[in-house]
């Protein structure tokens, strides 16, 4: 039988998970000071807690890093507002945010519930993707319990606050992680990006202003109202503070989920955590932030995790998502790999990512297939600059930026596959087939 | 199983606005129907009163929601990077030779429905296999004959984790 998931064990500077196994039950987590910082915070005015999470100087953890205090401070008045919680995740190579679910639901949902209260919104609404169907039930149990605690739907804590929780479930489209297109999919539409402004805190969520999170971000909510914004900004480094998940995959010996301070770089994450190479392997490169962001070399092993960092080194922290890659594999077919999934992806609204990451992967594999010409490497970086940049939202760059990024670092072997008319990798090497494109199901015969 | 109706009635007194129950809508009746046919579609755009057009485009936007008839069973396999670095393909590849059929397809005896998927959010524990949403990490090919004697023994799950 397979095994389920392995959940590594936390070290000393461990905030966010800082215990082995899961506490799903609402009595372990208040046995180990749960809910304690939504009474804390019940204390507070919603400007004292908005201080706080400035003062925190915490980083969104959906991609993007924006910072959580400043977002929260943007978010238009009215006697309707919403706050979404981004559980979407699904971009490759990430699987954090379900991590904490299965493992710290109710700190999760203690964030929620202070954020909800810092904002007086009307109701919460958890995003989940479609596929996590167990990690939803988990969430539907800790909202119950909370319930039964008297946490939500009812007055909460002596106040006249009411607060409602919700988990909506996705059905599976990633781009819908993407905020806009996730606000287009909660309000009953199909879920492709819109134009901004207007922005989410202005129209989002039933088109009144709403607060839009990730699910990592908003789990941290509750350690900075424990700890304090400014020593929670004492973890980490000054531009990205406290510690952040990382998802550790591919070839490494030890892959899982690792809760790092921003102040470590990636070779404690691979080497340290993750163990370092499988034995006789080498590294040949590391995707830093989930698959849509450029790969970093073996000499870039130093770099820090914290985001200014990873851009200094010409890539992006992203959603923490690690793919360690090692020398048998063919950065074609990863590369084709990469396209194939943002041309599924693409939501088909504007041109230059619906055509260009076709394009994209349909000379990818050509070339894999031994077809390619010497010009269409050429060909394919001018596609992804064209790309870039060009489109409405940001998933036409997370074809262009990767492939571009594994053309230029590992040009000779898109060379070599065009000399010899084949992949020159050996049997052994990692994803052996050339699958035709992934289409969605096709419309019914019969006409409605 | 409650009637598709209130179920749907439920799900609206969740949202301001109705539309936004879409999604549960068509999850209910996709467990209902086995797949989102013209008459499920129907009844969710009855449900909802929008029209069945607009459950049609809702539906066909996202890849966990069937247009067209499924097996007993779904089983789907990750492709995706880091699935594939720890040896997908060959998951996928024995899985389509134990039933079979080439992904996506659904074996003869119509009990099981074999999908290659993108990342499912399990890549450090990879393959990664969904076995009626139920998620099998650390996938190995020895396990694909047991599970699929399972499945061909075991009727289509009624509703899964409602
Ligand atoms: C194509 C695309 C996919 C995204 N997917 C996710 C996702 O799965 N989860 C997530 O939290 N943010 C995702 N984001 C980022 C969100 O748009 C948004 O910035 C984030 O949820 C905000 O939360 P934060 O400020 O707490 O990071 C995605 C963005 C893009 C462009
Ligand atoms: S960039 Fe791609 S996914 Fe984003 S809106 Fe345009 S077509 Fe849709
Ligand atoms: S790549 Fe397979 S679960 Fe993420």
């Amino acid at each position: 039988m397979p095994e389920g998931p392995t959940f590594a064990q936390p070290d000393a500077s461990a905030l966010l998970l800082p215990f082995a196994g899961s506490r799903r039950e609402i009595a372990e987590y208040e046995a180990n000071g749960g809910y304690a910082s939504l009474r804390k915070a019940v204390g507070m005015t919603s400007e004292q807690l908005v201080d706080e999470m400035i003062a925190s100087n915490l980083r969104g953890r959906g991609g993007a890093g924006f910072p959580a205090g400043k977002k929260a401070s943007f978010l238009a008045g009215g006697a309707e507002r919403y706050l979404v919680i981004n559980g979407d995740e699904s971009e490759p190579g990430t699987f954090k945010d379900r991590e904490i679910i299965l493992r710290n639901p109710h700190m999760l949902i203690e964030g929620v519930l202070i954020y909800l209260w810092m904002i007086r919104g009307t109701a919460a609404y958890i995003y989940i993707r479609g596929e996590y169907a167990k990690e939803a039930s988990i969430l539907e149990g800790a909202i119950a319990q909370a319930r039964e605690k008297g946490y939500l739907g009812s007055p909460l804590l002596g106040t006249d606050y009411v607060p409602q929780v919700y988990v909506h479930r996705g059905a599976g489209a990633y781009i819908c992680g993407e905020e806009t297109a996730l606000l287009s999919s909660l309000n009953g539409e199909r879920g492709q990006p819109t134009a901004k402004p207007p922005f989410p805190a202005v129209s989002g969520a039933f088109k009144k202003p709403t607060l839009l999170n990730n699910v990592e971000t908003v789990a941290t909510v509750p350690l900075i109202v424990e700890m304090g914004g400014a020593s929670y900004a004492g973890v980490g480094t000054e531009q990205s503070t406290g510690t952040k998940m990382f998802s550790l995959s591919g070839h490494v010996r030890n892959p899982g989920n690792y809760e790092m301070p921003l102040s470590a770089t990636y070779r404690d994450l691979i080497e340290g955590k993750g163990g370092g190479m499988p034995e006789g392997r080498t590294l040949k490169g590391f995707v830093p932030g989930g698959s849509s962001m450029p790969i970093l070399m073996p000499n870039q092993l130093d770099t820090g995790l914290a985001f200014e960092a990873v851009v200094a080194a010409g890539s992006m922290a992203g959603s923490g998502g690690v793919i360690v890659v090692d020398d048998r594999t063919c950065m074609v077919r990863f590369a084709l790999r990469t396209a194939e999934f943002y041309m599924h992806e693409s939501c088909g609204k504007c041109t230059p990512c619906r055509e260009g990451t076709r394009w994209i992967t349909e000379l990818l594999r050509k070339l894999e297939a031994g077809l390619g010409r010497e010009e269409e490497i050429d060909l394919l970086l001018d596609i992804c600059n064209r790309v870039e940049g060009n489109c409405l939202c940001v998933l036409g760059d997370a074809c262009a930026m990767p492939v571009r990024s594994h053309i230029n670092n590992f040009r000779s072997e898109f060379d070599e596959h065009v000399r010899l008319g084949r992949c020159p990798c050996p049997d052994d090497a990692p994803m052996t087939e050339l699958y035709p494109p992934l289409m969605r199901a096709p419309l019914p015969l019969v006409t409605i | 199983m409650a009637d598709l109706y209130t179920q749907i009635q439920d799900e609206i007194a969740k949202y301001p606005d109705r539309r936004s129950a879409i999604l549960p809508a068509l999850r209910h009746a996709q467990e209902h129907y086995g797949w989102l046919s013209p008459e499920a579609l129907e009844a969710v755009a009855d449900g909802l009163e929008l029209s069945p057009a607009h459950c049609l485009a809702v539906a066909s936007f996202y890849d966990m929601f069937f247009l067209q008839p499924v097996g007993d069973h779904v089983v789907e396999v990750c492709t995706n990077l880091s699935c594939a670095l720890v040896g997908s393909d060959k998951v996928l590849r024995a899985f389509e030779q134990e039933l079979g059929v080439v992904a996506p397809g659904t074996s003869a005896d119509g009990k099981v429905t074999l999908r290659r998927v993108e990342c499912l959010g399990g890549c450090g524990w990879g393959p990664v296999v969904s076995v009626d949403e139920d998620y099998q990490e650390h996938f190995k090919t020895e396990d694909i004959a047991p599970l699929i004697s399972e499945l061909r023994a075991t009727p289509r799950p009624s509703e899964s984790h409602a």
